[in-house]
This record gives structure tokens, C-alpha cells and sequence, in this order.
């Protein structure tokens, strides 16, 4: 399970940080704290579809559903994932 | 009746909401025509207040030109107030033809059409020619109508970093199946006032067989040697597959956008795009002023050339006095303070120092990235800029935080 967290962690810094030092955690919140806004939060969808072989519906890709790599397990144990 | 207690303590509390957050929207009162001083009521109630204006989008100072005021005048003379008409039933004048042609022509691209505003041009142009087999790759930092657009199309979303070359060339690779491939930018942006890399990204569009839309609605009239625009200053004229852009800033400041660039997108939207379909046409009196204000900006840079005298002077005098300004070269020089509250008591004093600027914290930009937007205009004597400038002083010598780094200011006040 740490694995599927680190990868989804990993993606996130490499997708979406401008600043290579600032540090993030998998309760940081990501779309509260302008990490990732609702514009590009459909990079993010796409990965977890694609790597994980789901479709997320759109109902349930909610900011909040996305706002940490915490909730984002929450998330993909709905889809059997995790 | 359907709007009930329940639906209006539904909404209240929402708006409720919004003033916690610290977001509520205000209107200032303009009790004069837009110029580099007008005459402002805010808070409601107070008196009028004189007050030099530096946060219009009044770049070339012709809002309230004679000649434009003139032009506006005949054209209501000899044409008319209103349309009551979509373009394509009963609503394309003559002088609605000549507009596009213009453009055309200024833009030196191959067509052009007329929309209420660039917010529907935007709102209209991925849908005309974009589907499914199709991926749209936008900037981060694009305009707030571009995404709406973007969402109203059936083409694939995606996005890449602010003006980072490396991972929108990641991205063209990770699309290369697609049909169309699209790449998205604003040409100045609005918040930072920093240029897209065209040069490059026509580079990279070359390269992966991508087309390059262009929002240059903060550069239309005064980026480039002459005006053009972004794609004149960075030497790519006729590569940009599609330009939209507003008439409602630079270019005479009333309203009117357009969609400029190949015939074939262009025609898509006359025969497609919704805002255009099912939105009456430019009103007559703005067109005929639209069309002096291209006559002018295509027959002398005058007033673009006092533009960029007067950003250089302003940026000059920002950073020698200690304030931290973002790079660039655009007359949009945002003075970043960082934190939310700051901003907003910072554009307070200033407004009783008589200069009228404006506060912007999160989410209109990034947490943290607080700021005065500040945005100079050919309308600007050097006297309104000395005023201005010897005010910011004062303010900021309040504040403390002349000479100070980001880190020294957000150690201060927090971010």
C-alpha cells in the first residue's frame, strides 16, 4: 500500500511543483493549498486511470476526493486498488 | 413561490461564506470617463475622490480619445445604435467586414471574426474545431475564459507548467497520437505580466506537428516593435495558427473580441461557434470606433512608444526604491507583498494617498503570492507616475518592507 502511496506522491511532485525543494507529505493538501487546481487536476485523474487501469467518474473525481495522496487511497480502495 | 426562505437562506448563507473568505467582490463608482485620472466613490456613501487610476487595462489611453470618441459618434450617426441581430440572420454591416478585414490585416494573419467579447471567442473556439480525437495542452496561468472554453470542448484537457518548455514538450510527446494536438497560451499574462516563450513553443509546435493558439488580449496593440502583438515581438508573424483577442482594453477599451488566424479555424467558428451563432453582433457604434482605433494604431506607434517609456520609468523606480516587482517588460508590474492582508491595507493606503491600485491574494493567484497589480498606460503624464510612485514609498516605508527579501517580508507579515 506505502508503494502505491509513494508512486502517486512521486507523480504529483514531478506533474505539479515549480519549486523542487518545497516539501510535500501524503496529507498535504493539494488542492486547498494551490498545488493543483481544478484546471490541471485532470492530469492527476488520467494517471490513476491509466496506471491503475480504472475509469474514475467524473461525480467522484471531487477536489476533495483529490486534496491529498491520503484521500486519493480513500479513493482507489473504492476501485479496489488498494 | 418557488423562491422560498429556504432557497434564499440557502443563498445568503453562501454569500455569507464569501465575505468570511475574504473574497468578496466590490464595485468602485467612476463618476468620469476612463482615464490616468478619474473620480471615484468608494466606499459607497463617501464623497468623490480624485484619484490617479493605475490598475485599468487602458494601455494606449484611447478609452476616452477624441478621435475615438468622434469616430463612436459618426458611426451612430450613420449606422445606427443596435443590430437586434445574431451576425448571420440580419446583423453583418459593412462596417462589420471592414472591422475583421482590418485586423486581419494588423494581426497578419489569414481571417478573422468578430465576437461579443474575447471571453466568448474563447468560450467558442475549441468547440468549433476540436473533438474527441483531438488534445488541447494549455499554460497553467491561462485566462479564466480559455478554461471554461477548454471544458465546453469535447477534446482531451491537459496542461503543462507555467511557461515550462521541458513539460509541454512532454506533453506533445505523451499526445503525439492524437489527431489535432493544440497548444494553449495567453501571450501576456495577466497576473504577472511575464510573455509566453512563442519563439519556442512555435519551435516545439513545429517539431510534434502541434497548432499554437495565442490570447493576446494584454498585448494586442503594444507588444512588438509596432504593436502587434506577442507573436511580433518574438519574430513568429504567421505562425500562430489562431489569435484571439479583445477589443476591450488596448484597442478602444469598449467591448468586442475576435478569433484571427487561418481561414479554415476561422470559417469553423462562423459556422459553429455558439457565442457567435446565438449572441447579437457588435453594436454599430463600437465597431466604427473599433475601426478608427485600428486606423491609429496601425499608422503610428506614438502612443505605444510612450507606453513602454512609461513602464520602463515605472519599473525602474519600483525596483531603485526597494519593492520587489515581478520580471518582465509588459506595462502589468505587479508589486508582490506576499501576504493576503498586506495587499489589501497596502492598496487601501494608497487609494488615501489618491492613487487607485488594486489588491490580489489567493485564489486569484497562487497562496502566498499576494500582490498590487499595477498597470501603466500611454494616458500617464510622468507627473502622475512621480505622484504614484513617491506614494508606494510612503506606503511601503510604513510597512517596512523596502529593501526586504520575500523571505524577510514573510517572516514579518506571513503568507
Amino acid at each position: 500500500m506505502s508503494g502505491i502511496k509513494e508512486v502517486i506522491l512521486d507523480y504529483i511532485k514531478e506533474e505539479y511543483l515549480e519549486d523542487e525543494d518545497m516539501e510535500l507529505d501524503f496529507s498535504s493538501p493539494l488542492i486547498t493549498g494551490g498545488i493543483v487546481d481544478s484546471f490541471s487536476m485532470v492530469s492527476l485523474k488520467r494517471f490513476l486511470e491509466t496506471k491503475y487501469k480504472i475509469q474514475i467518474p467524473d461525480a467522484k473525481a471531487t477536489p476533495d476526493a483529490f486534496d491529498s495522496v491520503d484521500n486519493i487511497l480513500v479513493l482507489l480502495k473504492e476501485f479496489n486498488v488498494v | 413561490m418557488a423562491y422560498s426562505t429556504k432557497e434564499q437562506g440557502h443563498l445568503k448563507s453562501e454569500l455569507d461564506n464569501i465575505k468570511k473568505d475574504g473574497i468578496f467582490k466590490e464595485e468602485r463608482i467612476i463618476c468620469a470617463p476612463q482615464d490616468s485620472e478619474i473620480e471615484v466613490i468608494f466606499p459607497s456613501g463617501t464623497e468623490e475622490k480624485n484619484v490617479i487610476n493605475m490598475c485599468s487595462n487602458n494601455y494606449l489611453g484611447l478609452s476616452s480619445h477624441p478621435e475615438i470618441v468622434e469616430a463612436a459618434r459618426k458611426g451612430l450617426d450613420h449606422r445606427g445604435y443596435g443590430m437586434s441581430s445574431v451576425r448571420f440572420i440580419c446583423g453583418t454591416q459593412d462596417i462589420h467586414k471592414e472591422l475583421e478585414d482590418k485586423l486581419t490585416k494588423f494581426l497578419g494573419t489569414e481571417d478573422t471574426i468578430l465576437f461579443p467579447s474575447c471571453m466568448d471567442a474563447n468560450a467558442g473556439v475549441f468547440e468549433a474545431f476540436m473533438n474527441e480525437e483531438d488534445v488541447m495542452i494549455a499554460d497553467r496561468l491561462v485566462h479564466a475564459s480559455i478554461v471554461d472554453g477548454m471544458r465546453l470542448a469535447k477534446a482531451m484537457t491537459d496542461t503543462y507548467k507555467h511557461s515550462n518548455m521541458d513539460h509541454l514538450e512532454k506533453k506533445l510527446i505523451l499526445h503525439e497520437d492524437k489527431r489535432l494536438k493544440l497548444i494553449v497560451t495567453d501571450g501576456a499574462f495577466s497576473m504577472d505580466g511575464d510573455l509566453a516563450k512563442l519563439d519556442k513553443i512555435v519551435e516545439l509546435a513545429e517539431k510534434y506537428n502541434a497548432l499554437v493558439f495565442v490570447d493576446d488580449s494584454h498585448s494586442s496593440g503594444f507588444i512588438g516593435k509596432t504593436g502587434r502583438g506577442t507573436h511580433e515581438h518574438f519574430d513568429v508573424v504567421g505562425k500562430i495558427d489562431i489569435i484571439t483577442t479583445t477589443l476591450g482594453k488596448a484597442l478602444g477599451g469598449a467591448s468586442g473580441g475576435c478569433v484571427s488566424g487561418r481561414k479554415e479555424i476561422v470559417e469553423m467558428c462562423r459556422q459553429k461557434a455558439r457565442p457567435y451563432l446565438f449572441s447579437n453582433s457588435i453594436a454599430p457604434v463600437i465597431v466604427a470606433a473599433s475601426n478608427k482605433v485600428i486606423d491609429i494604431v496601425s499608422s503610428s506607434t506614438e502612443r505605444r512608444d510612450k507606453l513602454e517609456v512609461n513602464t520602463k520609468f515605472w519599473r525602474k523606480g519600483l525596483i531603485d526604491a526597494g519593492f520587489i516587482i515581478k520580471d518582465g517588460e509588459t506595462p502589468i508590474v505587479p508589486v508582490m507583498l506576499f501576504n493576503a492582508k498586506l495587499s489589501q491595507d497596502f492598496a487601501k493606503d494608497l487609494y488615501s494617498e489618491g492613487i487607485y491600485a488594486i489588491g490580489f491574494f489567493f485564489p486569484v493567484v497562487a497562496k502566498g503570492q499576494a500582490r498590487i497589480r499595477t498597470q501603466l498606460s500611454a494616458a500617464h503624464d510622468m507627473t502622475h507616475l512621480e505622484k504614484a510612485l513617491a506614494a508606494f514609498i510612503k506606503v511601503g516605508k510604513k510597512y517596512d518592507i523596502l529593501n526586504k527579501t520575500k523571505e524577510e517580508i514573510i517572516g514579518k507579515y506571513g503568507n
